[in-house]
């Protein structure tokens, strides 16, 4: 899977997606039959209440997790049986990661956060380019801890992208920050999408968000329930909450 | 069972694998504790319940003869209790099938009655029949190693007759516990018997008839025992009196004395260094095992419960793995205890045992295993209350980190990512990295105590009878005889060596020190017998005054030059004045050493000797062994071969057994630091990890995070473990010395490489089980969660 390079169309396919968790005695249905395509350079947003299944079908999408039924297609290639080292494989050169909590290495300073990516990866960016595109080029040696919470979310986007990856999943990434600093952040993102042109999908359960969305995908209760397309994408410094 | 308290049983399921680590900590502490501890209370009082039943003598005398009249003017001595005149002789022993000299001693027992002093404990068969002139009855240890019943015939040598007696019973004595030849360092259960014959049969065989030749006592409570002792001294003098001695002085006694001293201070020192390594490392698990509950206690207090509340339910959860600990600890220890005592009963052959496992015992194990888990729960649950709950409940702010001085030296440019955080993880926290390092150093260390001793033991037998005593065999006559002895000797085909020398009894005083033993006068140009100095260096003896084994010199206090006072306990019984000459280093005895020819000038008995230092060809030594069975004049036959091998016997059934049960012990104490260690990191780094696995590495990539540091820690703390163990090493070594022996402080590598080997071994297995887990994170859940 290394060396997946068609970007032209579908991005993702998924086909047929259900989930089911087995808790002993009770079946949990987190999605229960969920077609979608992601496109090159599109920015989506999945929306949806908290149990809708949105975590559980970004999890899937980006390898973490897989799906009881049906196909997932990364450009082509089918995710739905690969091994572990293939999923590895998959988020370590294709997906880029954005988490609510940021999850940053404490020990690791805002480059080498970024670093930490860049040496695994195969074509990456350089880190200071990657801190730079998300406004951060002052704040390369400082630690997490002497970082504020938006600008520790920016760190995350920077390590992201250093990748180059062809895909962009963002779970909740302003759900721990207060509006005016979110906005940065999704302006970084909406910057990312539009001059790298990685197709993005993003979570949240704010509808205010999805205006900046070409496309916003409502799922409730495991099922897609509604689909819009926006004609026009707001920009997220016009958003407000 | 209210909720709180299902919560606890839920955790401790949940940190089943850690809070079984921890409870094996202190169980393994808990029973060496309880095991050397009521091992040691049982023995001593197992002897003494022996000793108190079969009226065990408290002062002991030989003498040449003296009439059975004198009897009551012993009684007149104020204080003397009990009396039993005896007759004890020496023999040789034939058995059939056993080419090696064997030499003995038979003791009567009345005809009429029972003994007072010194019972029988029959084993098998019976008493012998008053008045019949051909039964015995024979000592345990003795009849087992020839395999000897009750039926059976042995032929011995009294007085240079040859006599065929009829064994009728096996015996054990309070007085023979330890059976020991003339001249021997170690018990020798298969060359030297003791027997048993009524008064009267023995009394005509040895010219004894109305005459007695030794001489036991006890006396009443409170009496003085050395006054009783140079009253019998003074009375017995005129009739040939050998000097009377207390019970600390009877050979048996005193041997088996300094082996419970040794047992003692193992029995001490052991689980105080493994109670203690225990405690510090409950203490530091136990503390930053709720260092990672901070949330849920944050939430506790959110709900209104109090900082006791909280404080109360983290310690029932302490509490209960303390508890599981103490309740293995106590029982294995019991068990290990009872089992050990087993195997000392029967190596000292006791008749029987009683086994005691003290609630005082119990009691103190138990309060320090808790006292250190408690000490170790109430600093980390203040440091956890004193946080305000909204701010405990919050997304714990990223741990501050800074570039480590490893790195600002250069050392940067050479670290990758992974590298940098184990190295800035190490950094950042400096004082518990520290404790952990400690923690894996004193495991390495407590294994080095274990193991040294065979080096040390090995090292002593090279030393002793490689370097010293270098003779085949001792043969001690009954008497002193003329040098003539050793020509005879000599002139045996096979002999190749020989030489003389002369070892007399004496008491040894320096101001109001003294100490009983044997002065040996040896040839100062001897090659089969040599002393050497600390350095293994041989030292010749000068022509005048005594040299002292730097042992006996410690226990006089006496140094170079000072004048000893020499009572000599034979002959004539002179009492010398005799400067110290100078120190020898000896690892095994306490003896002092004179020049042979000046031994005799003091003695004024011409060219007397005691025995002869003989080295042989080997394959002559039938030959020369019935050769020497037929020289009534022997005492005894000591070979080096066999010499070695009872010492190894004797240390094999104590002192080793005792060290192996420990180091295994020891092992487990060590796998469980190691992988309580591992197992904390883990917890504390999980979600670190789980979002480098989200990000694409692979688990060996995190592996080598989270157990690259466990290596780093653990390679650092080995070498501290060294120092460490040396100093309790050490520490041993010195509390270790008794008359018996002193152990060397010998650390082979071997020790060393053992001790890093368990240690890794333990780091291998725990990264093993960590890294099952590493392979098993949840990195949906991870992400989902703030800390």
């Amino acid at each position: 899977m290394n060396n997946i390079t068609d970007t032209t169309s579908a991005v993702f396919q998924a086909r047929g997606i259900t989930k089911v968790y087995d808790m002993g005695e009770v079946s949990v249905h987190a999605l229960r039959g969920i077609d979608m395509e992601l496109h090159s350079g599109e920015l989506v947003v999945l929306l949806g209440p908290s149990g809708s299944g949105k975590s559980t079908l970004l999890n899937i999408l980006g390898g973490l997790d897989t799906a009881t039924e049906g196909t997932v297609t990364y450009c082509g290639k089918d995710l739905t049986g690969a091994s572990e080292q293939e999923l590895t494989d998959y988020r370590r050169y294709h997906v880029g990661f954005v988490f609510q909590f940021y999850n940053l290495i404490p020990s690791l300073t805002a480059l080498e956060n970024v670093a930490v990516v860049t040496e695994i990866a195969q074509t990456p960016m350089n880190p200071e380019d990657a801190l730079a595109m998300v406004g951060l080029a002052d704040r390369v040696n400082h630690f997490p801890a002497q970082l504020s919470g938006g600008e520790q979310q920016r760190v995350a986007i920077a390590r992201a992208i250093a990748k180059k990856p062809a895909v962009l999943l963002c779970d909740e990434p302003t759900g721990a920050l207060d509006s005016s600093t979110g906005i940065i952040v999704l302006e970084v993102l909406e910057k990312i999408n539009r001059d790298l042109g990685t197709a993005t999908v993003l979570i949240t359960h704010n509808a205010d968000i999805a205006e900046m969305a070409d496309r916003v995908i409502h799922l409730s209760n495991g099922l897609i329930s509604r689909e819009q397309r926006n004609e026009l994408r707001k920009s997220p410094r016009d958003l407000h909450w | 069972m209210n909720v709180l308290d299902r919560k606890i049983l839920r955790n401790l399921w949940r940190m089943k694998g850690q809070a079984a680590a921890i409870a094996l900590v202190i169980a393994s502490g808990v029973a060496t504790f309880i095991m050397s501890i009521s091992t040691m209370q049982s023995l001593k009082l197992t002897q003494a319940t022996f000793y108190r039943d079969y009226h065990f003598a408290e002062v002991f005398s030989s003498l040449k003869r003296a009439p059975e009249s004198l009897k009551t003017r012993i009684q007149e001595i104020p204080g003397v209790n009990r009396i039993e005149t005896r007759v004890v002789t020496p023999l040789n022993i034939e058995v059939k099938g056993f080419s090696d000299p064997v030499t003995g001693h038979l003791y009567s027992i009345p005809d009429r009655g029972k003994s007072l002093l010194n019972k029988l404990y029959l084993r098998q068969g019976r008493l012998v029949q008053p008045f019949s002139d051909d039964e015995v009855v024979i000592g345990e240890a003795f009849a087992e190693s020839h395999d000897l019943h009750p039926g059976d015939e042995i032929s011995v040598v009294i007085n240079g007759r040859l006599r065929e007696l009829l064994i009728v019973g096996i015996a054990l004595s309070p007085e023979h516990i330890y059976q020991m030849p003339p001249g021997a360092l170690f018990p020798d259960f298969e060359r030297y018997g003791v027997m048993w014959m009524g008064r009267k049969t023995l009394g005509t065989v040895y010219d004894m008839e109305g005459a007695f030749n030794n001489v036991s006592l006890t006396v009443s409570a409170g009496a003085n025992i050395s006054d009783i002792v140079d009253r019998l001294d003074d009375l017995l003098r005129p009739y040939g009196g050998l000097g009377a001695y207390g019970r600390k002085d009877q050979l048996s006694h005193r041997y088996l004395s300094e082996e419970f001293r040794q047992l003692e201070q193992m029995a001490a020192m052991f689980p105080v260094i493994f109670l203690g390594v225990a405690a510090f490392l409950l203490n530091v698990v136990i503390s930053r095992l709720l260092s990672i509950q901070r949330d849920e206690i944050a939430v506790l207090k959110a709900f209104g419960y109090s900082n006791l509340d909280v404080g109360i339910h983290f310690t029932k959860l302490v509490l209960l793995i303390v508890l599981a600990g103490l309740i293995l600890g106590v029982s294995g220890g019991a068990w290990l205890g009872q089992w050990m005592s087993t195997i000392y009963k029967e190596f000292y052959r006791f008749p029987f045992l009683r086994y005691e496992l003290q609630p005082a015992v119990v009691a103190s194990g138990a309060f320090i295993s808790i006292a250190a888990a408690l000490i170790g729960t109430v600093y980390s649950l203040r440091k956890a209350a004193l946080l305000p709950p909204a701010q405990a409940m919050r997304p714990e702010p990223p741990a501050t980190y800074k570039e480590t001085l490893l790195e600002r030296l250069g050392l940067k440019k050479i670290l990758r990512q992974p590298s940098r955080m184990i190295v800035r993880h190490i950094g950042r926290r400096p004082v518990k990295s520290l404790l952990t390092v400690t923690g894996i150093a004193f495991a390495c260390a407590i294994m080095m105590v274990g193991r040294f001793q065979e080096d040390s033991v090995d090292y002593m037998v090279d030393v002793q009878f490689g370097l010293s005593q270098r003779e085949d065999m001792a043969i001690t006559f009954i008497e002193p005889t003329s040098r003539r002895a050793l020509y005879e000797l000599k002139s045996l085909e096979g002999v190749q060596r020989g030489e003389v020398f002369r070892s007399v009894p004496a008491r040894l005083r320096f101001g109001h020190r003294s100490y009983r033993t044997a002065v040996q006068g040896i040839e100062s140009e001897g090659d089969l017998h040599r002393l050497l100095n600390e350095d293994l260096k041989i030292v010749h003896l000068p022509a005048a005054g005594i040299v002292l084994t730097d042992h006996l010199g410690e226990i006089l206090g006496v140094r170079e030059g000072d004048e000893l006072t020499v009572e000599v306990l034979e002959g004539r019984r002179p009492v010398l004045r005799v400067p110290v000459a100078g120190l020898i280093s000896q690892y095994i005895g306490v003896s002092a050493y004179m020049e042979l020819a000046s031994l005799n000038r003091l003695m004024r008995e011409g060219s007397a000797i005691s025995g002869v230092y003989l080295s042989t060809d080997s394959d002559q030594r039938p030959l020369i062994f019935s050769k020497l069975k037929r020289m009534p004049r022997i005492a005894g036959t000591e070979l080096r071969e066999k010499a070695i091998e009872n010492f190894y016997d004797t240390m094999g059934e104590t002192i080793l057994i005792f060290t192996f049960i420990n180091t295994l012990l020891a092992g487990i104490i060590a796998f469980g630091v190691v992988y309580n260690s591992a197992r904390i990191a883990l917890s504390e780094r999980s979600r670190e990890l789980a979002s480098l696995r989200v990000l694409g590495f692979t688990r060996g990539e995190i592996s080598y995070i989270l157990l690259g540091e466990l290596a780093v820690l653990t390679l650092a703390a080995i070498p501290v473990g060294f120092i460490i163990g040396q100093a309790m090493c050490f520490y041993i070594t010195e509390n270790l010395k008794t008359d018996l022996f002193r152990i060397p402080l010998i650390l082979e590598g071997s020790t060393y490489a053992f001790a890093a080997t368990v240690v890794l071994a333990a780091a291998c297995i725990s990264a093993f089980m960590v890294r099952r887990r590493l392979d098993n994170l949840d990195l949906v859940a991870v992400l989902k969660t703030k800390e």
